[in-house]
């Protein structure tokens, strides 16, 4: 049996002076998909895709032509600068690509991600071993601005526990993949934040696979860079699998952000709860929200709900939030998703005016409110602090009370 | 002495059929201290003069007026108004995600007086207040009316008074979804900052249950739009033994 309710919703707001929010639950059972996910072509060689049309599933709300160079070019696949905090129990080294690693969290579906795979030289491998939770943050931001190829390695040793950073800045034109490897057991954060230069490029695909009653929380942070796209997919194949995908991104004048979200569930009692958030202000603002969720036939008891919300600040902005739930098993313990995209409540707004506050500083409350759900789950305090600092100076960029109401 | 007078107001509401009428006429005086008691049956236009008091958008004015001692009340925004001493409890709060209650009220207080309270006051303030309203001191971090109960909004509401201290409160229908403990603590706290602020009062209800514990000065019955009938507190009891039906039978026979 194959249930599923691919929907869109796709809201352009330009001048529509529309209010409130457009809302989006279940009701398309009984709509077969194009293709189901789980047939997606795969491949490591770049060549066994065709060129790009931007007709693909994948491709067709990306702006191709700006990442052309990523997509088909000639990459710099060999070892960059980084900078790593030192920590017990955490290996951060190079590696060859003959690691036996490789390759067993997943495989490119895309030619961006195959092309970075193809032409990799190194990979960077973050080992996580003991069960003392701590913290490790590794920082890049020195990639420059000829096209590059990466391939990252995060194992985190069974029943170990850590929380790792991948923090992006400074200019890039990157591909990459990065594979995340969770054991029986161990529980692992995950947390990549984008902050890149006004023009910077990056395709990115994580390959999460999940072990027995493992646990793994990965978090999506995308504030700077010109095309942005992330695209974390999870296959939770051991019994007990645990994953929660969070998001958070805010798009400028001119921003392409964009993740497609996929989570299989492909054994019993998996759970996953995705939950993405984002902003846009200013002409041109464009973000791009995917959320597959497959739940096959042998993952039964499975738990799984997915949403999207978009907040929008100003005219001229678009958001695209497509949710699709394919079911192939009667025996779940629940699926759902929801999907939002909208201006400000007025109601909000006005019950914060009626205790005196600015329309302007309401604006400001309503929207770090909105925003900070996401970054209070990220569980890094320093982290945490350095992004509302960053919501602050975003929202600063904006005249909140003027977005033409 | 502080009064906040409404003249002759007239008030429609925008909706997908175009612009409805509710408010047809409306005049009252309350003075700082006094407190009014506003009945009426369901639909009577309670809530729409408590919005437009406190400016909510989707309501327009038509014709009339609204002064605070003097003051162009209409003439203001919703915030300036707040500023000005004017306060609504709402009927149905709304929910504001990622927003403590902490961070909201100090937020509201510091805009309100123009300054950021001393901090080891204020916290003490929160607390007490907190207490007298039997609010758990887990209220404080969480997010503004979320997951709250019917009594807790309401009991949120009458925080914000009493720590905001208004002029002139609007209170719509605060006693509604209340069991009798939550009324008699709500009204405790009506009571409270009456006595510390000299509060006026505009007191909307559909029964009479809240005036045993926060007693009216006046009682005005609200039909159609308009008042149809002012007194005493004996006019409550009188509400109470008739109902409405007898305001209601020239609408049914027009
Ligand atoms: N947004 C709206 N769209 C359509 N009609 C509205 C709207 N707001 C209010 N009304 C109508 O205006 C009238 C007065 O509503 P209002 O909420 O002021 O009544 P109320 O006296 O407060 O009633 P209740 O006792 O139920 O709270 C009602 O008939 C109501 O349906
Ligand atoms: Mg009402």
């Amino acid at each position: 049996m194959t249930i599923s309710a691919p929907e869109a919703t796709t809201t352009k707001l330009e001048n529509t002076g529309q209010l409130g929010y457009k809302k989006h639950t279940d009701g398309g059972w009984g709509l077969v998909p194009i293709q189901t996910r789980s047939e997606r072509f795969a491949s490591t060689n770049v060549e066994d895709f065709p060129a790009v049309t931007g007709r693909e599933a994948v491709w067709k709300l990306t702006p191709i032509d700006r990442v052309a160079d990523l997509i088909d070019g000639q990459l710099d696949g060999g070892e960059y600068a980084i900078d790593a905090t030192l920590v017990n129990d955490v290996d951060v080294s190079w590696v060859d690509r003959t690691d036996a690693r490789i390759g067993t969290a997943g495989t490119p579906e895309e030619r961006a991600s195959a092309n970075a795979w193809t032409q990799f030289d190194k990979a960077l491998a973050i080992t996580v071993s003991g069960e003392e939770p701590k913290t490790v943050r590794v920082r890049r931001s020195e990639l420059g601005t000829s096209p590059r190829a990466a391939h990252v390695l995060l194992e985190a040793k069974p029943f170990s526990t850590g929380l790792v950073i991948l923090a992006n800045a400074g200019q890039a034109r990157l591909t990459e993949n990065v594979e995340i490897i969770v054991g029986e057991g161990a529980n692992l954060t995950v947390v990549t934040v984008q902050q890149w230069d006004d023009d910077a490029a990056h395709l990115a695909s994580h390959f999460t696979t999940v072990g027995r009653d493992a646990r793994v929380k990965h978090v999506v942070v995308t504030l700077g860079g010109s095309v942005v796209r992330v695209n974390p997919s999870t296959h939770l194949n051991a019994q007990g699998g645990e994953v929660e995908a969070l998001g958070l991104y805010f798009a400028d004048a001119g921003q392409h952000l964009e993740q497609q979200v996929y989570v299989d569930h492909d054994a019993p009692h998996t759970r996953s709860r995705v939950t993405y958030k984002g902003a846009l202000q200013g002409e041109g603002a464009r973000t791009v929200w995917i959320g597959d969720v497959l739940i096959r036939q042998s993952a039964t008891g499975t738990d799984s709900y997915e949403q999207n919300r978009n907040l929008v600040l100003t005219d001229g902005t678009r958001a695209d939030s497509v949710p699709n739930l394919e079911i192939e098993t009667g025996d779940i313990a629940g699926a759902g998703h929801a999907s939002a995209t909208g201006r400000f409540d007025d109601e909000q707004l006005f019950y914060l005016q009626a205790r005196g506050i600015t329309e302007e500083e309401a604006r400001r409350l309503v929207v770090r409110g909105f925003l900070t759900e996401i970054v209070q789950q990220i569980g890094d305090a320093e982290l945490q602090e350095r992004l509302e600092i960053a919501i602050e100076e975003e929202l600063n960029g904006t005249n909140l009370s003027t977005d033409g109401r | 002495m502080a009064v906040l007078e409404i003249r002759d107001l007239h008030v429609s509401v925008e909706t997908d059929q175009g612009s409805k009428p509710i408010l047809r006429g409306v005049d009252l005086t309350i003075r700082k201290g006094e407190t009014h008691a506003i009945m009426g049956p369901n639909g009577s236009g309670k809530s729409t003069l408590a919005y437009t008091i406190a400016g909510h958008p989707k309501y327009t004015v038509n014709s009339g007026s609204i002064t605070l001692d003097g003051q162009d009340v209409l003439a203001m925004t919703v915030d300036e108004r707040a500023r000005a001493g004017l306060f609504l409890a709402m009927q149905y709060p709304v929910e504001i995600p990622g927003v403590t209650v902490t961070n909201f009220l100090r937020t509201a207080k510091t805009a309100i007086d123009g300054e950021a309270p001393p901090i080891r006051h204020w916290i003490k303030d929160v607390k007490s207040s907190m207490k007298n309203l039997r609010m758990d001191s887990t209220f404080a971090e969480r997010n503004v009316n979320e997951g709250f109960s019917g009594g807790e909004k309401k009991r949120h509401e009458i925080l914000q008074l009493e720590l905001l201290k208004p002029t002139f409160a609007v209170l719509d229908e605060t006693d509604s979804g209340l069991d009798v403990d939550a009324l008699k603590i709500v009204s405790e706290g009506v009571n409270r900052a009456k006595e510390n602020t000299n509060l006026g009062v505009l007191l909307i209800t559909h029964y009479t249950r809240i005036l045993r514990y926060i007693k009216p000065d006046f009682v005005h019955v609200f039909v159609d739009g308009r008042i149809a009938e002012e007194g005493g507190p004996e006019l409550a009891d009188r509400l109470e033994d008739e109902g409405y039906d007898r305001f209601l039978v020239g609408e049914a026979t027009a």
